[in-house]
């Protein structure tokens, strides 16, 4: 086998948000020969499909779109200084910070200094919520969606349904209208949000709030989505185009074929808030630690993550046994998930977590062996599809020998 | 000579045998035709392709292999546990060995992992001999009997629980696809015709030619086999027999994805009860785990759907066998229907008076049988008056590996170094590249939807179902068409 053999000083696997935002702030740091891998023919990430605003805008509607929003992180990591490769797989490890990589000028094995994976999340597709029935033609998830109206200009359908009703689900409607097709409807397993309906007045898509999916019909093309309300009726949605929105989880295989540890919640690798993950020089950044937030939180995580990697390429030290964080049901999973000796603070100062049923105004109790280390009310309700935050003042309360530090909610 | 494969429109005389492409004329009869182009009439197609005969394969969907055969467990079986001394028995032998010679010449993938037949308490255990006993009377002498030590060092991941098991070295997993494409690609370029979207509406039978009606108009034939699997009763009844009734039994699946293929390394079977051969766990060419089937016997020929129930029983089942295996992301749900009649053996029957052969009742062996039961059929139809003249060597068919325990395409410098198509990746889950999907669109049997281009490429077939690729492999493949 003829691989070329190169050495870098950072490698940064996936050209999204995260990743571009990490090469940006190391190269223009001085770690040496920063390179990031991206396997699309353009880098950018999700956001190049996402033709709608509110990228790099915290109000609704505001900011940019998700394809300017793209070239803008493309062009900052270039300007850096950063070397950035589209086209280019990597299929595997070949040693603790050695990866093989495909690509049409060829096969190479790259080892680096030190290694960040920023390959991001992907919802989960209808198999993998075990939605039963027939497999028809017509039936995406709204990466697919966005790629096929807004990169390929391809026909869809006439009449779509969305399951979700999340941003994400209300970004995939958006999509399906600009390709022509009416939705008929959107369908959550949740109560339908009114605050939803307060944000887009426009939007007269009827929300079928706790109804689940029971089956797919259709052979040849999809003819309908079979749903059951709470209350137990059930009924058929004629349409020919259903969108599976949101559920997402990290793109962990790279991660997991080199053995990193995985949290249990988020799925994706454990890690602590310089973003060390338990593999010695493997940093993780973006929505594989978390599927899934903001690309605007992705890009932040990935420019704070250079400090750590440039004095891990320095002192070279990697901490070991650090405390685990750990959720309570109903809560699903907090971000960062390890406790690191050094006490440094996750990103502005909190942990992010979320929750898979909505809490009205939850009380937070952080506990490590029985004994109680912090608490805190959220005055806001917490809702499953949008993140929430826990302050990180409490860390210098924890026993770095004791056991797992566990969040409940009251 | 220019492969004929026909997919719309009418039949007309360039597509049938009479008409040559040099314009000159012949009798517009086919030698023989075989309806149904599943794994066995394909087999069939391409042992009828060594002769001098005017062949048609003719199936009623838009693709070969596109019924039963797409969907079943994928198993190259020893036929250990068949019926001594009957027909399938002895064509599960004989195919096995064919297949898996096959296999090695055309760069089918088949892994040969083994199974265990594993006893979940005293009673299956005590029921291991008589399994041991039944081998052995099928010509079958590698099994042996591990206890439960020996078989949880075979199979660390293995449930709590398990007494012991039977094990059958030689049980090998194969690739569905890649065995019909390989006999379909033979077959057409050794002249066979292939037509596509051509459902048998009629047949007329005279003293010496059948004429079928089809949906895209007429073909005679001298002789005829109905391979058409599901629905070969209702061919058969078309020709005035009453044999035998395909009655649909179900088997749902679920496919885990590759990253829990470390859990097991063995086809895990369970001890057969009165039930059925029950749900087994077994790992796949492709490096996926696979969760099934269920066993449901239906009415309705088209009732490919999976529902709620059985994926919570597999689940069950699942959780009993491998546990962490139900902590693994599932890449796909499928259900097959298998032609079960009621018979334990197949229903090969011919009619040498009507030169019709019923190739009926091929259930879950059928892939392994394929290839033996094309040369039973061939024997058969020698007794019927056919005179096949000498048989000739097929050129060889080399197949693209879609085997994740063989070399693929992205990690072969030297290909990618002749055509960089090689190294760029469109379907990342399964690292599918853009040269794979061009060849697979130019080749000899060229599918004719996405769902046909992810058969023979496994295209789109991973964990994220589309999400990265679905529109790029969908412009690749309208770009072909156009």
């Amino acid at each position: 086998m003829t691989r070329r053999e190169r050495t870098v000083d950072v490698l940064i696997v996936g050209g999204g948000p995260a990743g571009l935002g990490a090469g940006a702030e190391l190269a223009a740091s001085g770690a040496g020969r920063v390179e990031i891998l991206e396997r699309e023919q353009t880098a950018g990430g999700i956001p190049r499909h996402c033709h709608h605003g509110g990228f790099g805008g915290h109000t609704i509607g505001g900011g940019t779109t998700g394809p300017a929003y793209a070239r803008g992180c493309v062009a900052a990591a270039v300007r850096a200084g950063a070397i950035l490769r589209t086209g280019v797989t990597v299929t595997g490890w070949a040693g603790p910070l050695t990866v093989d990589t495909t690509a049409p000028t060829g096969l190479e094995r790259i080892t680096a200094r030190a290694i960040v994976l920023a390959t991001g999340a992907r919802e989960r597709p209808r198999s993998a919520r075990l939605v039963p029935g027939s497999r028809p033609p017509g039936v995406y998830t709204t990466g697919e969606l966005q790629q096929a109206v807004h990169l390929h200009r391809q026909r869809i359908g006439s009449r779509a349904v969305v399951i979700g009703n999340e941003p994400v689900g209300r970004a995939a409607a958006d999509t399906l209208r600009v390709a022509g097709l009416d939705v008929v409807a959107m369908v959550t397993d949740q109560p339908s949000s009114r605050l939803a309906a307060l944000t887009r007045p426009g939007d007269r898509t009827p929300v079928l709030g706790r109804t689940t999916v029971t089956a797919l019909t259709g052979r040849e093309r999809l003819t309908g989505v079979a749903v059951r309300h709470h209350d137990g009726r059930t009924t058929t949605l004629r349409c020919d185009t259903v969108v599976f929105t949101g559920d997402w989880i990290p793109d962990h295989e790279l991660a997991r074929r080199g053995e990193l540890a995985l949290d249990p919640g988020t799925r994706g690798p454990a890690y602590d808030a310089a973003h060390r993950t338990t593999g010695t020089g493997i940093f993780a950044v973006g929505n594989l630690l978390h599927g899934v937030e903001s690309a605007g939180f992705a890009l932040a995580e990935g420019r704070a993550a250079a400090a750590p990697v440039l004095r891990h390429l320095t002192t070279g030290a990697w901490p070991t046994g650090r405390t685990p964080l750990a959720v309570d049901a109903p809560l699903r999973w907090i971000a960062p998930n390890l406790i690191g000796p050094d006490g440094g603070l996750p990103l502005r100062g909190r942990f992010t977590l979320r929750t898979t049923g909505r809490l009205a105004s939850p009380l937070f109790v952080v506990r490590q062996d029985g004994r109680e280390l912090h608490r805190q009310r959220l005055l806001l309700p917490a809702v499953p599809d949008r993140a929430f935050h826990l302050r990180a003042d409490w860390l210098d309360r924890v026993d770095p020998h004791g056991g797992t530090v566990r969040i409940a909610v009251r | 000579m220019s492969p004929t494969i026909t997919t719309a429109g009418e039949l007309t005389a360039d597509d049938l045998p009479g008409t040559r492409p040099d314009g000159g004329q012949g009798a517009p009869v086919y030698d023989v035709t075989v309806v149904g182009a599943g794994v066995v009439g394909a087999a069939i197609a391409r042992e009828l392709a060594r002769y001098r005969l005017r062949t048609a394969l003719l199936d009623a969907s838009d693709d070969i292999g596109n019924g039963t055969s797409k969907a079943n467990t994928a198993i190259l079986h020893t036929g250990f546990d068949a019926v001594p001394g009957s027909l399938e028995a002895r064509l599960v032998r004989e195919g096995q060995q064919r297949l898996r010679a096959y296999a090695a010449e055309t760069g089918i993938p088949v892994e040969r992992v083994g199974a265990l037949l594993v006893a979940w308490d005293e009673e299956q255990l005590a029921a291991l001999p008589a399994l041991l006993a039944k081998a052995e009377r099928n010509d079958y002498h590698a099994a042996r009997l591990l206890d439960a030590g020996e078989l949880r060092a075979r199979e660390p991941h293995l449930g709590p629980g398990a007494l012991g098991a039977l094990e059958i070295p030689d049980e090998s997993i194969i690739c569905p696809w890649t065995t019909p494409l390989a006999y379909a690609t033979q077959a057409v370029r050794a002249g066979v015709h292939l037509h596509l979207n051509c459902r048998v509406r009629h047949i007329d039978s005279g003293d010496d030619v059948h004429t079928l009606t089809t949906t895209r108009g007429t073909l005679h034939t001298r002789h005829l086999i109905n391979a058409a699997g599901l629905h070969a009763d209702e061919l058969d009844r078309e020709l005035g027999h009453d044999d035998f009734t395909v009655t649909p039994r179900r088997g749902q699946l679920i496919v885990f994805d590759k990253l829990a293929r470390g859990l097991v390394g063995h086809i895990l079977l369970p001890v057969p009860t009165a039930a059925g051969k029950g749900v087994l766990v077994a790992p796949t060419v492709f490096g996926n785990v696979l969760l099934g089937p269920t066993a449901e016997d239906l009415d309705d020929k088209t009732a490919t759907g999976s529902t709620a129930d059985a994926i919570t029983m597999l689940r069950e089942k699942g959780r009993r066998i491998l546990p962490e295996l139900l902590d693994e992301e599932v890449t796909a749900v499928y259900a097959g229907l298998r032609a079960a009649t009621g018979q334990e053996d197949c229903r090969i029957r011919s009619r040498p008076d009507r030169r019709y052969i019923a190739v009926g009742g091929i259930r879950s062996t059928g892939l392994t049988a394929s290839m033996a039961i094309a040369v039973h059929v061939m024997e058969l139809l020698g007794d019927s008056g056919l005179d096949p003249g000498t048989p000739s060597e097929l050129p060889p068919v080399t197949m693209p590996n879609l085997g994740e325990a063989f070399p693929r395409p992205y990690q072969d410098a030297g290909l990618i170094a002749a055509d960089p198509a090689y190294g760029t990746l469109v379907c990342h889950c399964e690292r599918v590249s853009a040269g794979e999907i061009r060849d697979a669109l130019t080749g000899t049997v060229p599918p004719h939807s996405p769902d046909g281009l992810r058969r023979r490429t496994r295209a789109g077939n991973g964990r994220c179902q589309g999400f990265y690729c679905g529109a790029a492999v969908r412009a690749l493949f309208e770009e072909a068409r156009t």
